[in-house]
């Protein structure tokens, strides 16, 4: 598989704060890629090592196989945390501005950016300043300017941040498109639930050092522990049900709703095989629920960020 | 990428010209300017134009017909009535005073008991004006009594004048070492306003980037030593536009009072361009223009405008630079413009000093030792070197290896203080939070 960006190694410190460690990361082609991480942790720094804002102590960054440099500028387009625009500038001015320092012609830049206001429905914002315009408003301006010269990777730090659920769902599948497209998109988030639904690959930044990557859908399987939630019709005494079951199957939780005959319960089986205990729920209970436990992206967050802390 | 530099250069030159306070500014400035010299012009004249009369009561044999009206003062006699019959005459009419001389034996026993009243403290130019009358007569007096005629006495009191000469023979003209220095002064002083007034702006302009947090946006697509240089170059270009302004504005306006005032232009622009260096002409000319005049004229043409002009436009450019990247720091390293206040001190503080030390040391000897440390000195020459370079190069000037050294040090600490500013500057724009000590600053400069 060919990578759109591999760094190896990458160090980056000022003056007695190392920014990160040793990090090396691999970004296949085509894909959408999780950069995860507490506040702090050292994404950032990594964006704009990639963005050439700033540069590594050492180690190395390809770009395409090749070391990057300053013409892969153009390539890239980085939509930052911290963003904004010229408060007293006219947004068509602006937008063009932006876009011919990425180094697109002014008549192409204003063809592109025409089929984009009208694409979201802004083709009125025009000749508005932004001081005139909502914050929202403001950040889909921001959108476009990023995506305008169509970049290979494209780099979203919290990206829907100060949008409206509505509009937030529009940038979601206009990132979307551009990945059908073909376009590589590394994406800073927080928010894990857009992780869950977007990336396929993760990694995960914690302390200035890589703590985890991968294939998510791979990592979620290494994470999960054979732990099932079962839930039971019991119509005899649910204790001494549950008792009989503890002596063969680990349990870890239980909880019985007198009213309902209902027991749930959390079990453990080692070998992922569940064919035995169900052949013995079934002879004496009505199963209504038995699911494998898959842990979510916030899980896995909070779960390896716990045990390096509480490791050192 | 010169191109990336070209795009930023025209957006900060528009974004500055099209402002409205720019627009405000450039309209509003001569007009004040001009305003504020008519109204101080119109004050000093209404201030001067009253005129005070001063009753005379002269009961002595002397003094008579000495007290001649002047522009300020004019006198009137009042004869054969008692002193306080004049005094009450003199404030019934409304006059200014009453100098009352008595009689006496002699002319030194009547000014011993002559009096002025006043109702209150008279002015220093009327007492002086009597004074000198007195003097005068008192002087004359003492001199006809050891022998001096009328006559000899007119000759005595002829003023003197000493001739002044260069080495070369040519005659020279006094307080011509002051107006040199004036003009280089202005040069010098053109340039810290322009370093302070643009300087701000290009420091403003950093903080709204900052502010506005379009920086980071900016920065992925460009280097920041680029921005900081278009920045640098686009808002110094408003500036010029400005000076052309109001350059253009200033002659429109010469030429239409001029035309106003009934002056005959053709003749003036005719007798302009006989006057450089054509001392042939001079001769023609000194029907309408008196020999000094002649001679300041002279000496103003003398002074090498080209060297003047172009060293005004190196040293310009370099200083400007210089200051205005520090300013470009400055807006980096804080988050609002209230927390310039620390850094900005110290960047005027040399500027004012090579202004104050300009005037008071170059004015007095344009090559004494401090006058030439502080043109030598790369964050004073650009003020003080111009202030020394009317009088030329070479002798009687500035000499050779000084205005070469001065220069050398300039572009010498040029690169190195642009160079350390861009550092600061490009650490400083991604940082936020609390103000940054100088200690801070100086470890940016290892990132």
């Amino acid at each position: 598989m060919d990578h759109i960006l591999v760094a190896k190694d990458v160090s980056k410190s000022y003056g007695d704060h190392q920014a990160l460690r040793n990090i090396s990361l691999e970004i296949p082609e085509n894909c959408i890629y999780g950069l995860l991480g507490p506040n702090g942790a050292g994404k950032t720094t990594f964006i704009r090592i990639i963005n050439q804002i700033t540069y590594q102590d050492s180690g190395k960054v390809l770009f395409n196989g090749k070391s990057l440099a300053p013409e892969h500028i153009a390539l890239i387009g980085y939509l930052p945390e911290e963003r904004g625009l010229y408060k007293s500038m006219k947004v068509g001015d602006q937008a063009l501005y932006l876009a011919q320092l990425k180094g697109l012609s002014k008549s192409e830049a204003k063809k592109r950016l025409k089929y984009w206001f009208d694409r979201l429905d802004i083709g009125d914002w025009w000749g508005k300043k932004i001081q005139e315009l909502s914050k929202g408003m403001a950040q889909k301006i921001q959108f476009i300017v990023t995506i305008l010269h169509e970049p290979k990777l494209l780099i979203f730090d919290e990206p829907f941040s100060g949008f409206d659920p509505i509009n937030a769902n529009i940038i979601k599948d206009e990132i979307l498109q551009l990945k059908e497209k073909g376009t590589s998109i590394i994406f800073s988030t927080h928010r894990m639930e857009s992780v869950e639904e977007l990336c396929e690959y993760i990694a995960l930044i914690h302390n200035s050092e890589k703590i985890l990557d991968g294939k998510l859908s791979d990592i979620k399987k290494s994470y999960k522990n054979n732990i099932f939630n079962v839930g039971l019709q019991v119509d005899r005494d649910a204790q001494l049900f549950l008792d009989d079951l503890k002596t063969q199957f680990q349990i870890l939780s239980s909880q019985f709703y007198q009213q309902e005959c209902q027991l749930d319960f959390k079990v453990q089986l080692p070998s992922g095989n569940t064919t035995e205990i169900l052949t013995q729920l079934s002879k004496q209970a009505n199963i209504n629920r038995f699911e494998e436990t898959i842990p979510t992206a916030n899980d896995i967050f909070i779960q390896t960020v716990n045990k390096r802390d509480n490791g050192r | 990428m010169a191109g990336k530099l070209g795009l930023i250069i025209k957006r900060e030159y528009l974004a500055k010209v099209r402002n409205k306070s720019f627009i405000v500014m450039t309209i509003l400035s001569p007009i004040l300017i001009v305003g504020m010299i008519v109204l101080i012009a119109y004050l000093t004249k209404v201030n001067d134009s009253e005129k005070r009369v001063v009753a005379v009561l002269n009961e002595s044999g002397f003094l008579h017909r000495e007290f001649s009206t002047s522009e300020h003062t004019s006198f009137i006699q009042f004869e054969d009535i008692s002193l306080d019959k004049a005094k009450d005459s003199t404030s019934s009419m409304g006059l200014y005073g009453l100098l009352h001389i008595p009689d006496g034996k002699g002319l030194e026993q009547v000014a011993k008991t002559a009096y002025l009243y006043t109702k209150d403290n008279p002015n220093t130019q009327i007492t002086q004006q009597l004074e000198r009358v007195f003097q005068r007569k008192l002087r004359q007096n003492r001199l006809g009594d050891l022998g001096v005629s009328s006559e000899q006495f007119s000759d005595i009191e002829k003023p003197f004048e000493l001739n002044l000469a260069t080495f070369e023979g040519e005659k020279s003209v006094k307080g011509i070492t002051e107006i040199k220095a004036f003009i280089g002064g202005g040069f010098g002083y053109a340039i810290m306003m322009f370093i302070i007034i643009y300087g701000t702006f290009v420091m403003r302009s950093v903080i709204e980037e900052k502010t506005s947090r379009i920086i980071e946006v900016i920065i992925s697509s460009v280097k920041p030593f680029q921005l900081m240089l278009g920045k640098i170059i686009g808002t110094s270009l408003a500036g010029v536009t400005q000076f052309v302004i109001w350059l253009i504005s200033a002659s429109l306006l010469l030429f239409v009072v001029l035309l106003i005032s009934g002056i005959d232009i053709s003749a003036v622009m005719a007798e302009l361009q006989n006057t450089p260096g054509a001392m042939g002409g001079m001769s023609e000319l000194a029907n309408t223009l008196d020999e000094d005049t002649l001679l300041y004229a002279r000496e103003i043409v003398n002074i090498p405008w080209l060297l003047l002009i172009s060293s005004f436009l190196l040293y310009f450019v370099l200083g400007y630079f210089i200051y205005s990247s520090i300013y470009a720091a400055i807006g980096a390293a804080v988050d609002n413009e209230t927390d310039t206040q620390q850094f900005v001190f110290p960047v005027i503080l040399p500027l004012m000093l090579a202004i104050y030390v300009g005037f008071f040391s170059v004015f007095s000897n344009p090559h004494g030792p401090i006058a030439v440390g502080f043109s030598l000195f790369p964050l004073t020459s650009p003020i003080v070197m111009l202030m020394r370079l009317p009088a030329g190069i070479g002798e009687g000037g500035v000499p050779l290896w000084q205005l070469l050294l001065s220069i050398l040090l300039l572009i010498g600490s040029f690169l190195a203080i642009v160079f350390l500013a861009a550092k600061i500057y490009r650490v400083g724009i991604l940082m936020y939070g609390k103000r940054p000590t100088y200690k801070e600053l100086v470890k940016w400069l290892r990132y």
